[in-house]
Parts: structure tokens; sequence; C-alpha cells
């Protein structure tokens, strides 16, 4: 059984089909990306997981339990946490109270302080800048900081949206490195969305390409690496 | 008599800055101004006169439930004037909350009548002398008051688990139900705390005045979104500060300079302060990072 399983999805913003009805899935302890153009439905889709926009059909199921009615807050309660497009910190907030937000729906007191540690593991910089304003930190450490915010909820999920917008490609590397490391050593499942479709064919073992709301294509990293039209199309080569 | 006009200006102040912390902290999290909040506070001021005068109960039990029903009221008001049209744009919710402050001055005239009350909410006025200084125990009652409760709603916001829920759904709606935040309830909340505080200004100023009528709402309301504006909209610490400074201002204009221009005083010092700081004394200068 799919960690996640997405059955004829659909969003409409007003009028206008954002999704047109799109199937996927994803196993435990894998790392799927999404990857297309700009204004494809990528970040609408993590949204609609999520519960953040309204669904107009179609159904999410997550461990096998039907979500497709659960709000925003119940969703990161069921065990799928969201990293958002442009990192979303709270920029008035301390970096610690970033992360303690991170737990707001966790009561194991001990759990939160071990997970705490693990997240300054994970990311020393994030340790050393802790009472420091959010909104001081650099693009790459917001961006540490909201994958860690993330991690603080004790997800079995993570959705990941851009994680290497606007950072530079050494960072860019680095995001990835850990992305890869959470899923080897901690077994997270994560589904990414990704323009920077190198990356993400680097990072994941399966992807599944949109356009104009649907899904054109899908197979593994391998597959689609080799693709004439994605290597003309997406990667550039 | 400097000192005596200060501490006019300081009691005024604080209530000023009660209202005010309604309108901040509304705007902060929902970007939207609830002009129905002077109303919330008249209504307030008319329970708790309810609760004493009309009901007979002791000023410790009647008081909370005053606050409480009041809250109860804000967060009702969200419920169905505000919510349903949250998506639509945000004209749509100001002409809402002009509207529940038309029902609410009616529905007091309705119930209270038109005319002026006197406020027998069984607190005894005490006046004490110190040299050419007049204090009342109502003053130093109000001031002592609005100091506890800010501390108080500062020690919520920035210590407890639902304050920091708060200031992350001010900044964001979308990432801080990432969180597993409940937005609605911190909205309700946020509704009650802001409702609960006009109460306690309005039975504050009916007891100071002696005086309560169905549209006291509307001036007190002005003067406290004026001094929210000032202090920075959205900032808490800054509709305290704006409470103060609109009151003491407007105290001392009408003191030394002309009593009839008490209200251009207050408005006087807002445009002032907008020319020279556009976001207020404490606000947060809106500049968008990319």
């Amino acid at each position: 059984m799919a960690k996640l399983e997405v059955k004829d999805l659909q969003v409409k913003y007003g009028v206008i089909p954002a999704l047109k009805g799109i199937s996927f899935y994803v196993d435990e302890g894998e790392i799927v990306a999404l990857i297309g153009a700009n204004g494809a439905g990528k970040t609408t889709t993590l949204h609609a997981v999520s519960g953040i926009v309204k669904k107009a059909g179609g159904s999410v199921l997550f461990d096998g339990t039907d979500i497709t009615e659960k709000k925003a807050h119940e969703i990161v309660g069921a065990g799928i946490s969201q990293v958002q497009e442009g990192r979303g910190v709270f920029s008035q907030l301390t970096v610690l109270e970033n992360l303690k937000i991170g737990a707001y729906l966790r009561k194991d007191k001990a759990g939160i302080e071990k997970d705490l540690a693990d997240v300054y593991a994970l990311f020393p910089r994030l340790q050393e800048r802790r009472e420091q304003a959010a909104g001081t930190l650099s693009g790459g450490e917001q961006q540490m900081l909201a994958i860690g915010r993330a991690l603080m909820a004790k997800p079995e999920m993570l959705l990941l949206d851009e994680p290497s917008m606007g950072l530079s490609p050494l960072i860019v590397e680095n995001i990835f490195r850990t992305i890869r490391k959470l899923n080897r050593e901690r077994h997270m499942t994560i589904l990414l969305v990704e323009q920077n479709a190198q990356m993400a064919l680097y990072a994941a073992h399966r992807a599944y390409v949109m356009e104009t709301g649907q899904i054109v294509m899908s197979g593994t990293s391998k597959e689609l690496k080799s693709n004439d039209e994605i290597r003309k199309s997406y990667l550039g080569l | 008599m400097l000192t005596q006009q200060l501490v006019n200006g300081l009691t005024v102040g604080g209530i000023y800055a009660l209202i005010a912390l309604g309108y901040t902290m509304v705007y902060g999290i929902l970007k939207i101004v609830n002009f129905a909040h002077g109303d919330v506070f008249m209504m307030g001021s008319f329970l708790g006169l309810f609760f004493t005068e009309g009901l007979g109960m002791p000023l410790l039990v009647a008081f909370p439930l005053a606050a409480a029903a009041t809250a109860f009221m804000g967060i009702f008001i969200e419920r169905i004037a505000y919510r349903p049209i949250r998506v639509a744009d945000k004209l749509a919710v100001l002409i809402s909350a002009l509207g529940v402050s038309t029902f609410l001055q009616n529905l007091a005239m309705l119930i209270w009548g038109t005319g002026t009350h006197a406020y027998n909410s069984g607190i005894p006025v005490i006046t004490y002398r110190f040299d050419r200084l007049v204090l009342s125990n109502i003053q130093i009652g109000v001031i002592v008051l609005c100091l506890i409760l800010m501390t108080v709603l500062y020690l919520v916001v920035n210590k407890t688990k639902i304050g920091i829920a708060m200031r992350a759904t001010s900044e964001s709606l979308v990432s801080a139900q990432l969180m597993g935040i409940n937005t609605e309830k911190v909205i309700s909340f946020t509704f009650g705390i802001g409702s609960a505080l006009a109460c306690i200004a309005g039975v504050l100023v009916g007891t100071y005045y002696d005086a309560v009528y169905p549209t006291v709402g509307y001036s007190y309301g002005l003067k406290a979104f004026a001094a929210a504006i000032l202090g920075g909209i959205g900032s808490i610490p800054g509709a305290m500060l704006g409470g103060f400074v609109i009151g003491i201002v407007e105290t001392l204009g009408a003191a030394y300079l002309s009593a009839g221009y008490r209200d251009a005083f207050a408005f006087g010092i807002l445009i002032i302060v907008l020319i020279f700081r556009p976001s207020g004394i404490l606000g947060r200068k809106t500049v968008d990072k990319v």
C-alpha cells in the first residue's frame, strides 16, 4: 500500500482549472519528485494535499486513510508536514520559537527536546543563531530552518516545495544532500516539487512530469534522465 | 497643575489603549479593521452596568461575567459577520463591520433606550488630595488596571503557546496552518481577548464619567483606532503607547490651549506623526523582500 495516494485530484481557482484530475502515489521511504515549468500546478498539488486549497474533486489517501476533507491543521496532525515555497519562516519569531512552533501539536516534552537536539545536529548553524529573529537569517539558513521546523512536528512524510529556490548552487547541493540523508537515515517519505529538474532527478527515486495541471509523464529518475524529451525540455541538454 | 493634567491624560489614555489593543490585534491577524469594536466597547459598558445595578451582583463576580459575555459577543460577531466573507475583498468585511456597528447601537437603544444612564456600578468614588493634586480611586484604579492588563497581555502573547500561535498567525495564516495551528481558534481567541479588554474599558469609562449611552462607542472607538494607527497598527506595544500619547496630548491641549479643540489635538498628533513615520511610532516598515 502506498504511503500517499492521490486519485483524480482536481482544483479550480474560480472557474479556471489548476489541476485537471491528477493521480500519483508515493511509497513509504521513497523520494518522489514533481517536476515541470512555472504554472504547471506543482505547488497547487502540494497545497491540495496539505489542505490549504479546496479540492474540486478526487481523493487523497494517507496510510490508507481518506484525508481529502481534512483541514490543514488536522493533516499536519495526521503526519504530513510541508516546507513551503519561499520557506515561510516566521521572520519576527526567533529561530528557537520557529522550531518550537513546528512542534505545536505535540505534547511529549522529552521527545520535543530530543528532536530539537537532532535538528541542531543536522543544522549546527541553527543552534548558533537560535536567539536571532528568523528574518535576519540568510536564504540558505532560512531553508534549513524551514526543514528543521517541519521535522519538529515528527512527520511521517515531508512535502518540499522548491527547496532550491533563490539559493546559490553550493547551498542547493547542501540542501539536497540533507534531503537524501533524511530519506536514507530516517526512512523519511518525501514528495518534492522542483523547477530545478536536474537536482530533483538526482535526489528522487521516481518523478512525475507536470504540464498545465496534468501529469504528462512518469518514471524512475533514471528513465526520465535518459528520456530525450526530458533532456531537451527540462534538463537543457 | 501639569501633574494633574498628566494624571488625567494617563487615565483617558489607558482607556484608549485598552480599546486600541482590540483593533491592533485583529488587524495584526486578519488585516481588517473591525469598525464594530467601538460598539463592542459600548455593549461591554452596558453589560457591566446590567450585571451590577441590574442584577445586583457583587463587583468581583459581575465584571468577569461582563467581560466573558462581551468576549463571546466578539467571537460570535467574527463568526457570523466576518468569517463567511473573509475570502472576499477586504472592503466587504469593512461594510459588514459598519453593519454590525449600526446593529449593536440600535440593539442597545432597543434594550436600554436612547438616553444617558448614570453608572451605578457600586464602586464608591473616593477622592484624595495631595496639595493641589486631586486624585480619585477610580483614576488610580484605571491606571493600575490598565498597566496590569497590558502586562498580562504582553506575557500571554510572548510567553504562552497560544500567544506564539497568535504571532505566527499574524505573520502568515497559511504558514501557521502548516504548523498544525487551528487558525480559526486563534482568530476567535483574538476577538475574545480584544472584546473582553473593550468591556473592561467600557466599565472603567462608565464608572469614571458616571455615564453610558448607546453611541458612546463612536468617539471612543475612533480615538482608540487613531491610537492604534499612531502606535503602528498591528503592534501591541504600539497600541498601548498610542493610547497614552493620544490621551495625554488631548488632555494637555484641552487644558492649556482650548477645550473645544480636544478632538483636534488627538487627530492632529496622529497626522503629524504619520507625516514623519507613516507606519506609526512602533509600526513595522513593510518592505517586501524577494
